[in-house]
């Protein structure tokens, strides 16, 4: 039996190994063919991905990866997808950003209030879609990303400027650098630079740990708890694996879309709130792309919480460590962008095909059990 | 009544018909507004937004083919995408012909590793469909940071000016080739309705690009290859029953790589027109979303080549809008063409005692009948949102009524149920 678990253990590890050995190859093959040096490269990622304060970068960047990633994986888990993570965040960080610039609270209230008004909005943003589902049929992939561009060319470009410090501007206006209002210290989550300290040596260069990371933790407990110990996520993954089976078992899944829909937003909320607490408030140049990238690592983490983090890691990894090749000028920092397209479809590919080997392997054990009773 | 004859008409003149009575709108708020709106049917309207519909029309085109043969492709952007790299590529090393050409091939490719994963392998056609949208914008980011920086002109995210395709005038109804200018004189007498078909007539006729008119032609030969030809009957039969169309001796894997990369070839095209004919450069970002806006226009139209057409002119209208009208007077009108189109959904509801789908009309068509009353223009947010906006009010009122291909999404593997 021993010698079972490590084999199934091994199963679901083939498959992201080989996803990443196989983009790595094929990223060699780009490098080799633009004239790099492959080995130059990596090298080169690797020496700088192993200082402490790239280090903290790397978790700075993993971090709203995975609450994104977890957003996403929510919805996946019921087959339901929710593209509309990228326009529910940056909603959301504008909204929280706006609310915790206008009060004034003792820290843990303050800083629980722009939480709460990212969650709240994040789900109300993700409900809409949900409610479209629900009571019109429509297709939540459409929505979602007709909803992301509602948000993002509209409602925020919108909101940017109505918001704007010192007084609303029009269009027109070429100054738009500023952002909203700067929120109180005390809204602010501090970074944990203590914490890492313990096991580390000091952090230099200025560079701090955000705070959110611990929200990311407790995202990621959360997560597991709730689709492996409640009723909720019983019926979530049960009618992700067979919707006819949990309606018959009494399922409803209107009520189950609507509420993963809402919840995927109430995490997806989240994502953008280590940004506010960096910047003290939303600009302009708030940082994007972080829903496209949470599906990605939704993807690579098959939905397990712990995969999910794996995947966001990595995934931060050569986003950050990448940076060095601009400096040593080995090869163009973009390769990392071709590896990550690479691996995220190796990765569902592997995937894919370990299913299928599990599924015979099943068939052929059951039918040698079998055998074996009948004789 | 009106409606039930028009029903009985050949398709041509049922067309013809909505058209007319779309423009017939468009002349009744220009009669009603106070303000000079004629930017509603101008002829650089009627121009710009078949230029903008070209993308999307060429993206829902791609789709049809892809998902007639049971694949869903949310991976058209990601194939627009590399349309747009490789169609800037080869425009600005080979011209504009060429360009497109292997704008077409790049968006191939992006369909061939989709037909790889979904029908080789098996892998949910939205994962692989999302895992081509990240890695499309990745690849041209790379391949742009390779090579349009070697290029004057050229960075990480945008590539040198490259040509535009020739254009081309109708002769005798918009004046080209030197012949008279019927549609200007038509035009030009200022007649209500009639003067406004002329004008949007001559903008659709005039300075055409030779990439607009064989994308226009892809629509009945769309409907011809998929309707008409064994070839399109096992694709459809790859999308409508696999298993039956296996009994019947048919290499459904083979028809569905097929369609899969014709799809990716014209989500290529999409991509390759928007660098070459609209912004005459690839800029990263440059597809703005048209790939999934392509799929909505998929699904309005139902799955049939003309109704892509329509669904894409319809979202492109709003896009074109945008351009030219300065003073916000046109773009404040069209809430009240919105809002009639709403109360004519709501009518059409109350016929068929679809109550809740009334109340929903009516409510929008009010409040958009509110607000064009209340304000003199509309923020140009609202202007940008609109083609989604758009979508998302469609799919409303008509997600339950469409029919996709049955095995759509399915998952095929050849000797199994």
């Amino acid at each position: 039996m021993k010698n079972e678990t490590l084999r199934r253990i091994a199963l679901a590890l083939a498959a992201p190994i080989a996803a990443v050995i196989f983009a790595t190859i094929a990223s060699s093959v780009f490098l080799l063919i633009a004239g790099s040096n492959p080995f130059t490269a990596y090298g080169d990622m690797f020496e700088y991905g192993s200082r402490l304060e790239i280090q903290v970068d790397i978790l700075n960047r993993a971090t709203p990866l995975y609450i994104s990633g977890v957003a996403a994986a929510i919805g996946f888990r019921m087959n339901l997808f929710n593209i509309g993570v990228e326009g529910q965040y940056r909603l959301a960080a504008i909204v929280a950003a706006y609310v915790g610039a206008s009060v004034s609270l003792p820290a843990v209230l303050h800083i629980g209030l722009i939480l709460l008004v990212a969650m709240l909005v994040g789900g109300a943003y993700s409900g809409v879609a949900g409610v479209l589902k629900v009571t019109r049929g429509v297709n939540e992939v459409i929505s979602t990303i007709m909803l992301n561009a509602i948000a993002i060319s509209g409602l925020i470009a919108w909101l940017v400027r109505e918001w704007q410090a010192g007084g609303s501007v029009d269009a027109t206006a070429t100054n738009l650098g500023v952002g909203t209002e700067p929120i109180n210290e005390s809204g602010l989550i501090p970074n944990i630079n203590s914490w890492l300290e313990i096991f580390t040596r000091d952090i230099g260069k200025g560079k701090e740990l955000t705070g959110v990371f611990l929200v990311a933790v407790a995202v990621g407990i959360l997560y597991h708890i709730l689709i492996n110990r409640t009723r909720f996520g019983f019926d979530l993954r049960a009618t992700g694996i067979n919707p006819f089976a949990a309606r018959v078992g009494g399922v409803s899944d209107k009520r189950m879309v609507l509420g993963a829909m809402v919840l995927s937003g109430v995490v997806a909320g989240l994502v953008g709130m280590a940004e506010i607490a960096k910047l003290g408030r939303f600009n302009p140049n708030f940082v994007g792309g972080l829903g496209f990238a949470g599906i990605a690592v939704a993807l690579l983490g098959r939905n397990h919480p712990g995969g999910i983090a794996i995947g966001a890691l990595l995934f931060a990894f050569l986003d950050t460590a990448s940076g060095v090749l601009q400096v040593t000028g080995s090869a163009s920092r973009e390769i990392v962008f071709i590896m990550q397209g690479i691996i995220l479809l190796a990765a569902v590919i592997a995937y894919e095909v370990v299913q299928r080997f599990r599924i015979r392997e099943e068939a052929r054990l059951a039918s040698v059990l079998l055998a074996g009773e009948a004789g | 009544m009106i409606l039930a004859q028009i029903r009985q008409l050949p398709a041509w003149a049922r067309w013809a018909s909505f058209a007319t009575l779309g423009v017939l709108v468009l002349t009744l708020v220009q009669e009603l507004g106070q303000n000079d709106t004629s930017h509603l049917t101008a002829m650089t309207t009627s121009q710009t937004a078949l230029k903008w519909s070209i993308p999307i029309l060429l993206a829902g085109l791609g789709g049809l083919f892809a998902e007639r043969a049971g694949i869903i492709n949310i991976g058209l952007e990601g194939m627009m995408v590399l349309g747009t790299w490789f169609g800037a590529w080869g425009a600005f090393n080979f011209g504009p012909y060429t360009g497109i050409l292997i704008g077409i091939i790049g968006g191939a490719i992006g369909g061939l590793i989709h037909a790889i994963a979904t029908v080789g392998f098996g892998v949910d056609h939205i994962i692989s469909g999302v895992a081509i949208n990240i890695l499309g914008p990745f690849a041209a980011r790379f391949l742009s940071s390779e090579i349009f920086t070697g290029y004057q002109g050229g960075s990480v995210t945008q590539s040198p000016r490259v040509e535009n395709v020739d254009k081309f005038t109708m002769p005798f109804l918009a004046g080209g080739y030197d012949t008279p200018n019927f549609l200007k004189w038509l035009g030009d007498k200022d007649l209500p309705l009639i003067s406004d078909i002329g004008n949007i007539l001559r903008g659709v006729l005039t300075q055409t690009s030779w990439a607009t008119i064989v994308a226009l032609l892809l629509v009945p030969f769309s409907a011809w290859l998929l309707w008409r030809t064994r070839f399109g009957l096992r694709i459809r039969i790859s999308g409508e029953d696999p298993w039956a169309g296996e009994s019947q001796g048919v290499n459904i894997y083979r028809y569905k790589f097929v369609a899969v990369m014709i799809s990716g070839g014209l989500a290529g095209f999409g991509g390759a027109f928007i660098t070459i004919e609209m912004s005459s450069i690839y800029q990263e970002g440059g597809t703005t979303g048209r790939g999934f806006i392509g799929l909505a226009a998929l699904i309005f139209g139902n799955w049939r080549p003309g109704g892509i057409l329509a669904a894409a002119l319809l979202f492109g209208y709003p896009y074109a809008l945008q351009f030219g009208d300065f003073d916000g007077f046109a773009s404040h009108a069209l809430l009240l063409v919105n809002a009639i189109a709403l109360f004519g959904v709501t009518i059409w509801a109350i016929r068929k005692s679809k109550h809740a789908d009334a109340a929903i009309a009516f409510v929008l068509g009010a409040l958009s009948a509110i607000w064009y009353f209340v304000a003199d223009t509309v923020p140009d947010w609202w202007v940008k949102i609109l083609p989604y906006v758009i979508v998302i009010v469609v799919l409303i009122f008509f997600a339950q009524r469409l029919r996709m291909p049955a095995a759509n999404g399915q998952i095929y593997r050849r000797g199994q149920t």
